[in-house]
């Protein structure tokens, strides 16, 4: 299965999450709680809206000039002891990972939380090479533990309360039998799970959320202290980063750690970050390796409108905010990226015939574009996406019909009036102006919402009679009369 | 063609229109560096705060670490510090086992923010190498008041990006469940801040 395309339409797979309450109850609690915590986070800082026009000018800078910056990201990381691998798709990122824990002759692996790595299904393809890829980060681990996928960029697990992760535990861990559903008493139970792990890990896999042209660093922002067992115990680390992670300079960290912590989990500054620079003697893995990963974001980076999505920082605010991800929930989008975000990138890394309803799946709201750290315009990429999506040819021919009654005053007038004329019965049978149930092809838009019908008068008509019938709402400015 | 130069090729493509970008940096500069910020926004994050004269540092140290039978200490730190201390002091060379064995670890830092609340280790004097503050479950950090900043910016002027690091706002933590923050992860569950001026 394809982690960025699950080829179930989005209507299709959200009817299954609106089925379940439960499902919704804790979304709606989760999704509130986090963007209530946000708003107060960004609210501390007067100059927020200069951040994120910093925030989005560098990363702006950074796609017009990434080949140099990728070349120079390579050099400096080259010099400083770590070896740079390219990888043109999934598969191939997949490949040097397997090859390069293949050949410490290791059987597993611990990871970071990586959305990169979800991308391109790396833990399935290592399973199939015989290597077991452990997941630390609290959430991956319930997910993975559950059989499940990620259903949240920041929280995987947000689609779970703690009752159903305490069984989760009980089952697959083994915890006691009397664990508690207390979230310091899972967290513990976690903690406990992983500890031998860690120490004796031999290999970790991460992503990164920077990557330094500079200088060739490497950041991961965290909370759990997991990445810092995965990025500081095992002798060989792999991180695979996105091309669009590069930021010029070391300094730019001063805006990005400004406005990540506090767009995606609310906090001023997150527990913890960690940054290297390939190997450092006597302080950390000896054998470092990035694989910079492509996997469509060249094709994205070509498309005008679309090219904005790579500004992305993957903080997950877009999500808190969302009428449709707060309902439909993650899995409903297909993708490893949900919500607003996912929306717009699964469809352009896949191309949009993989992903064609995914551009639809929005209210264009526009709450996701007020909260965007680095300011991009989602609403404006998904119309552009959905003008790219195939339409049937039913719906082809409606639109042009519209378009031809459009384009001339008196055709619209006249079918204006044809619709009034031919509703106004029945409105009057009906005794209101909403319809709960059209016949097909109507039918399409009244299964999932009302349909209003065609007002009893005009805007146009109420305009020309505005003057007899001026209320104290209705007065008119005098016309300059020309001599 | 190799993937390198593949991907290089398209990138090269895909960039040939965008005009130059201006980049404006209107953001605050400066502020606050004051350690009862500092102290807030710890306090805030559940570490525990003290606050100690140059002289009584070895007390203060001592005070945190009253239940920690055995305690690492990275090269350099100032002997002063553990000069109250007396259970069994651990040195490098130490392997992972006996840093799991270890109660408590006691360090300096590099920057302290006072906006954020956040304390920046980088294997500096005093540090010690990433894992000796990840292992134990107690992390005692001493700050000596001249090392607090205002904000990011400030820091970051000061780092060395070559070195590894380490940046820390209060213990591990994790809102995985419910959105809810608990402390105590992987990391350090304890961290004990003394503030010194």
């Amino acid at each position: 299965m394809n982690p960025l395309a699950s080829g179930v339409p989005f209507p299709r797979a959200a009817k299954v999450a609106l089925g379940d309450p439960q499902l919704r109850t804790n979304l709606r609690r989760a999704t509130h709680t986090i963007r209530d915590r946000r708003a107060h986070a960004v609210g501390e800082l007067p100059d927020w809206e200069a951040l994120r026009t910093t925030a989005a000018a560098i990363k702006d800078d950074v796609l017009r000039r990434l080949p140099e910056l990728l070349e120079r990201f390579e050099e400096r990381a080259t010099a400083a002891g770590a070896t740079v691998h390219w990888a043109r798709d999934a598969a191939e990122a997949c490949e040097i990972v397997s090859r390069i824990v293949r050949g410490t002759g290791e059987t597993s692996a611990v990871k970071v939380k990586s959305m990169a790595t979800q991308e391109i299904g790396l833990n399935e393809a290592l399973e199939r090479d015989g290597i077991a890829a452990f997941e630390t980060d609290l959430a991956e681990l319930i997910v993975q533990l559950a059989h499940d996928t990620p259903s949240h960029i920041l929280v995987p697990a947000i689609h779970y309360n703690r009752a159903e992760i305490r069984d989760i535990f009980v089952r697959e861990m083994p915890a006691d039998a009397d664990l508690t559903d207390d979230p310091a008493a899972l967290a513990e139970a976690a903690r406990s799970h992983l500890r031998r792990r860690f120490l004796s890990a031999k290999v970790g896999i991460s992503g990164a959320n920077f990557a330094i042209a500079d200088t060739g660093t490497l950041v991961v922002v965290e909370s759990e202290g997991n990445g810092r067992m995965c990025l500081t115990l095992p002798d060989t680390l792999v991180s695979v980063v996105g091309i669009e992670k590069i930021l010029p300079t070391f300094a730019d960290l001063e805006v990005f750690m400004q406005v990540l912590p506090r767009s995606s989990t609310g906090e001023r500054m997150n527990p913890y970050t960690s940054t290297w620079t390939g190997v450092t003697p006597g302080d950390g893995p000896s054998d470092v390796h990035v694989v910079l990963l492509d996997n469509g974001r060249s094709t994205t980076l070509a498309d005008e409108v679309g090219r904005q999505t790579l500004r992305c920082i993957r903080c997950s605010a877009c999500l808190n905010v969302c009428p449709v991800y707060e309902r439909a929930g993650g899995h409903a989008y297909g993708s490893v990226y949900p919500g607003p975000i996912g929306a717009i990138l699964s469809p352009q890394l896949t191309g949009i015939g993989e992903n064609a309803s995914l551009p639809f799946a929005s209210t264009l709201c526009g709450a996701c574009y007020d909260v965007c750290p680095v300011k991009i315009n989602i609403p404006e990429v998904l119309v552009h996406l959905r003008d790219q999506a195939p339409h049937s040819p039913a719906e082809r021919a409606a639109m042009s019909v519209a378009a031809w009654l459009m384009r001339s005053p008196k055709r619209f007038a006249a079918a204006e009036r044809l619709a009034q004329l031919g509703t106004g019965p029945l409105a009057a049978a009906l005794g209101r102006r909403t319809v709960s149930r059209l016949p097909w092809p109507g039918s399409k838009w009244t299964d999932a919402r009302d349909a209003p019908l065609p007002a009893a008068e005009s805007f146009r008509d109420w305009w020309k009679h505005r003057d007899q019938t001026a209320g104290p709402q209705g007065h008119t400015h005098p016309v300059e009369e020309t001599p | 063609m190799s993937a390198r130069e593949e991907i290089l090729t398209r990138l090269r493509a895909a960039v040939t229109h965008i005009p130059p970008v201006e980049v404006p940096r209107d953001y605050r500069r400066g502020g606050d560096a004051s350690v009862d910020l500092l102290i807030d926004r710890l306090v805030d994050y559940r570490a525990r705060v003290r606050r100690s004269t140059r002289a009584e540092v070895g007390a203060a140290v001592a005070a945190c670490l009253a239940d920690a039978s055995a305690v690492v200490v990275p090269g350099e730190l100032p002997a002063l510090w553990m000069s109250g201390y007396g259970g069994v002091v651990l040195r490098e060379p130490l392997d992972v086992e006996q840093l799991d064995g270890a109660a408590a670890v006691v360090t300096g830092c590099r920057v302290a923010i006072a906006a954020t609340g956040t304390i920046i280790l980088d294997g500096g004097a005093g540090q010690g190498r990433r894992a000796l503050t990840l292992v134990p479950d107690h992390h005692v950090c001493v700050v000596d008041a001249a090392q607090i900043v205002a904000g990011l910016p400030e820091a970051v002027a000061l780092l060395d990006p070559r070195r590894p690091q380490t940046w820390i706002s209060g213990p591990s933590a994790t809102s995985d469940i419910e959105l809810q923050r608990v402390e105590g992860v992987h990391g350090p569950r304890r961290l004990d801040v003394i503030i010194v001026d």
